[in-house]
C-alpha cells in the first residue's frame, strides 16, 4: 500500500484557487508552532503578529504603504516567471532604480519644479530597466543564466549604493553617517492620507495592476509571453521569438522593480541609505508565486506579504522577537505554495501494487 | 552530487547560513570547534531534508523551492543567530603537519592550514573516487542522466536523490559552520554575503566534476582575498572599497559568460535530467 501521485486528467479549478489559501492557512499554523517553540503564548503571537498591525487607520496605511512596491515589483516579475525568464535580481534593480532617481533628486536639490517627481520616477524606471538589461543580454548573448547573473548584481548593486553614500553623495552636513542629503519637498511623493505615511505610490500600484492586466491578457506579446511559458513547443513552432521573451519578461520586472525603488526613497525614506532595499526584491518573488502569476492574486498576495513585514516589526516591539522573524513566514509561506501547487496537477491515490499504474501520462 | 543526480537546489545560501549559524551555537556551549563542525552538518542536512521533500516527494518546482529554501534558510539563521550577533568565539588555531610546513612558501601555505582545508581535500578525493570510480556513484550518475531509465532497472531514484540532497545540505551546513567558527570567528546576519549562489555558479563553471570544483574555488578564493593584497602591497592605488568587495561577484558574472557561451558544451555536460521533477509513473 502506497501513496502515489497521480497526474490528473486536467488542473483542478479548486487547487489553483485554493493552493494559495491552504499554504496561508499553513504558514498560520507553522507560525502557531514557531511561537511555542520560542516559548511564547501561540495565540498571542498570532494576535500580535497578524491582527495589532492593521488594527487601526495608520496600520492599514502602512499596510497599504508596505504592500504597495510588492505589488509593482511582483507584476513586472510575473510577466518574465510566466515565461520562464526568471529575474531573481529585482532587488538589486530597485536599488538601481533609487540610485538613479535619488541621483535626480540630489542634483537638482534647489528646484521646486513640479517636473523633477515625474523626471524622477521615469530614471528609477530607466534605471532599473538597464539593470535588469544585463542579464537579459547575456543570457541572450552567450546563454548565461538569468538567475545567477541577475543575483550576483543586487551584491553589486548594494555594494555601489553602499560606495555612493559612504563617498561622493554623502551628506556634508550629515554627521558622517553613511546617508545623502534629505531630498527636497518637491522630490517626495505627496502623501494621500492626512496623518499617515502613505503616498502616491498607492496610485502607482493601482495604474500597474491595470497595466499588467491589459499587457498580459490583452496584448500580443503578453500572449506570447504565457504561450512559451504553457508550451515552449507551440512557442517555437509558432515563431515566436525567444529574443523578445527574454527582454520583456526582464525588462518588465527590472522597470517595476525600479519605479517601485523611487518610490521608496521619493517616499518613506526621503533620501538614499544604505539599507533602501529591505529585502523587498526578494519578499516581491514570493509574491509572485503567491499571487499565482495574475494581477488580482497579486494585490492579494501583496497584503498578506505586507501584513507578514508589519507583523515582524510588533513581534520586535512587543514580543522581544527579532524582526526576521518575518522572513521566516515568508519562506514557509513559499514552500507550504510550492507543496499545494503540485495537487493542482496531481492527486494522492492510495495504490495496491507496487507501482500505480496510470493511464494518463504525466504533462 | 545533489546536482549529478538531477536535483538543482539553489537554496545553497540559506543551507550556508543555516549552517553557520548552528556551528557558531554548537561551538558556543561545546567550546569545541569540532562540535560546530557537526552542527552546521546536521543543521545543513536537515534544512535540505525539508526541500528534498518538497521537491523529490511532492515534486514541486526545483528552482522556486530552492529560492524558497535560500529565503528560508537565510531569515531562519538571522532569527535563531540574534542573541549570538555581538560574541565572538576563541580563534581556532591551524593545524601544522609537522615536517612538511617547514618546506620554504609552500610548507606554510600547504600544510599549516585550517583541519578543515585538509578535510576538504580529503572529501574531494572521496566524492571524485566515489563518483568516479565505484558503483554506488554510478547509479547516482544514471540517476542523474535518466531517471526513468534507472527506475526502470529497478534503481531506487527516490532514495538515491534523496541521499544526494541530504549529502549536499551538509556540506553546504558544513561550509557555512567553517565560515563562522573558523574563517571569523563571529555570527552576523548576512554574513554568508552571496557565497552560496557563487558555489551553484561554480558547479556549472566546473561542468560538475570535482576537480574542476576544487580548481574553481581556490580561483573564486583568490578574487575574494585580492583585495587584501592590493591594499597590503602598498600600492598607490584610489579604489574603493566596496570595488574591490565586488570583484568575486563580478567574476562570477564574467565566468558564467564565459562557460555559457556554448550551449552545447553546457548541454553535453550536465545531468540531463537536472531540475526535472521525476514522478515514477509506470
Amino acid at each position: 500500500m502506497r501513496l502515489n501521485l497521480e497526474a490528473r486528467g486536467e488542473p483542478s479549478r479548486t487547487m489553483r484557487f485554493a493552493a494559495p489559501l491552504i499554504a496561508a492557512a499553513l504558514t498560520f499554523v507553522g507560525g502557531f508552532a514557531l511561537f511555542a517553540a520560542l516559548g511564547r503564548n501561540p495565540l498571542e503571537g498570532i494576535r500580535v503578529f497578524f491582527v495589532s498591525p492593521v488594527k487601526d487607520a495608520y496600520g492599514v496605511a502602512e499596510l497599504l504603504l508596505k504592500a504597495s512596491p510588492l505589488t509593482l515589483i511582483a507584476l513586472g516579475l510575473a510577466v518574465g516567471f510566466r515565461a520562464n525568464v526568471w529575474n531573481i535580481g529585482a532587488e538589486g534593480q530597485f536599488i538601481a532604480g533609487a540610485i538613479a532617481g535619488g541621483g535626480i533628486a540630489l542634483g537638482f536639490d534647489t528646484s521646486a519644479s513640479p517636473l523633477l517627481l515625474p523626471a524622477m520616477i521615469v530614471a528609477g524606471a530607466l534605471g532599473g530597466a538597464l539593470w535588469a538589461a544585463i542579464p537579459a543580454i547575456l543570457r541572450i548573448r552567450f546563454n548565461a543564466n538569468e538567475i545567477l547573473v541577475s543575483l550576483m548584481l543586487v551584491y553589486i548593486a548594494q555594494l555601489t549604493v553602499s560606495w555612493l553614500v559612504h563617498g561622493p553623495w554623502k551628506d556634508p552636513q550629515g554627521f558622517n553617517f553613511p546617508q545623502t542629503k534629505m531630498f527636497s519637498d518637491a522630490a517626495l511623493l505627496p502623501t494621500l492620507a492626512e496623518g499617515t505615511r502613505l503616498n502616491a505610490v498607492l496610485a502607482l500600484a493601482v495604474a500597474a495592476v491595470l497595466a499588467a492586466y491589459v499587457f498580459m491578457y490583452k496584448s500580443f506579446t503578453g500572449y506570447q509571453m504565457r504561450v512559451v511559458g504553457e508550451s515552449e513547443a507551440a512557442a517555437r513552432y509558432a515563431g515566436y521569438s525567444t529574443r523578445r521573451t527574454v527582454w520583456a519578461g526582464m525588462l518588465a520586472g527590472g522597470t517595476m522593480a525600479g519605479i517601485a525603488g523611487v518610490a521608496e526613497v521619493a517616499g518613506p525614506m526621503g533620501q538614499l541609505t544604505e539599507h533602501v532595499s529591505n529585502n523587498y526584491g526578494f519578499a516581491a518573488i514570493i509574491v509572485a508565486f503567491v499571487g499565482r502569476l495574475n494581477p488580482i492574486g497579486i494585490v492579494f498576495a501583496s497584503l498578506l506579504m505586507a501584513l507578514l513585514y508589519l507583523g515582524g516589526e510588533q513581534a520586535q516591539q512587543y514580543l522581544n522577537l527579532p524582526s526576521s522573524i518575518a522572513k521566516v513566514f515568508q519562506g514557509m509561506l513559499l514552500l507550504f505554495l510550492l507543496g499545494a501547487d503540485v495537487f493542482v496537477n496531481y492527486r494522492l491515490r492510495w495504490s495496491d501494487d507496487s507501482g500505480g499504474r496510470s493511464s494518463i501520462p504525466a504533462s | 552530487m545533489t546536482e549529478r543526480s538531477g536535483v538543482l537546489n539553489l537554496g545553497a545560501e540559506g543551507l550556508m547560513s543555516i549552517g553557520a549559524v548552528a556551528g557558531f551555537a554548537a561551538t558556543l556551549h561545546s567550546h569545541s570547534a569540532t562540535a560546530g563542525m557537526l552542527g552546521g552538518i546536521v543543521a545543513g542536512a536537515a534544512l535540505a531534508l525539508v526541500f528534498a521533500f518538497v521537491a523529490i516527494t511532492l515534486t514541486a518546482n526545483q528552482v522556486a523551492s530552492g529560492l524558497a529554501l535560500s529565503i528560508l534558510g537565510v531569515g531562519l539563521s538571522a532569527f535563531v543567530g540574534k542573541p549570538f550577533e555581538s560574541l565572538t568565539l576563541p580563534s581556532v588555531p591551524a593545524l601544522a603537519v609537522p615536517v612538511l610546513s617547514g618546506i620554504p612558501v609552500l610548507g606554510p601555505a600547504l600544510f599549516d592550514q585550517q583541519a578543515l582545508v585538509y578535510a576538504s581535500w580529503l572529501l574531494f578525493a572521496a566524492v571524485s573516487w566515489f563518483l568516479d570510480r565505484s558503483r554506488a556513484g554510478l547509479v547516482l550518475r544514471a540517476i542523474g542522466e535518466s531517471p526513468a531509465s534507472a527506475f526502470a532497472t529497478g534503481l531506487p531514484v527516490i532514495r538515491v536523490r534523496y541521499a544526494a540532497t541530504l549529502f549536499g545540505g551538509a556540506m553546504a551546513g558544513l561550509a557555512g559552520a567553517f565560515l563562522s567558527v573558523c574563517y571569523t570567528p563571529v555570527w552576523v546576519e548576512g554574513m554568508v554575503a552571496g557565497r552560496g549562489w557563487i558555489a551553484l555558479a561554480l558547479v556549472v563553471f566546473a561542468t560538475w566534476r570535482p576537480a574542476r570544483v576544487l580548481l574553481g574555488a581556490y580561483l573564486f578564493g583568490g578574487v575574494m582575498i585580492a583585495q587584501l593584497f592590493i591594499q597590503g602591497s602598498g600600492a598607490s592605488v584610489e579604489v574603493p572599497s566596496q570595488l574591490m568587495s565586488a570583484l568575486p561577484y563580478l567574476a562570477t558574472i564574467v565566468v558564467l559568460v564565459l562557460i555559457s557561451r556554448n550551449p552545447n558544451a553546457i548541454r553535453l555536460n550536465s545531468p540531463a535530467s537536472l531540475g526535472q521533477p521525476y514522478r515514477p509513473e509506470a
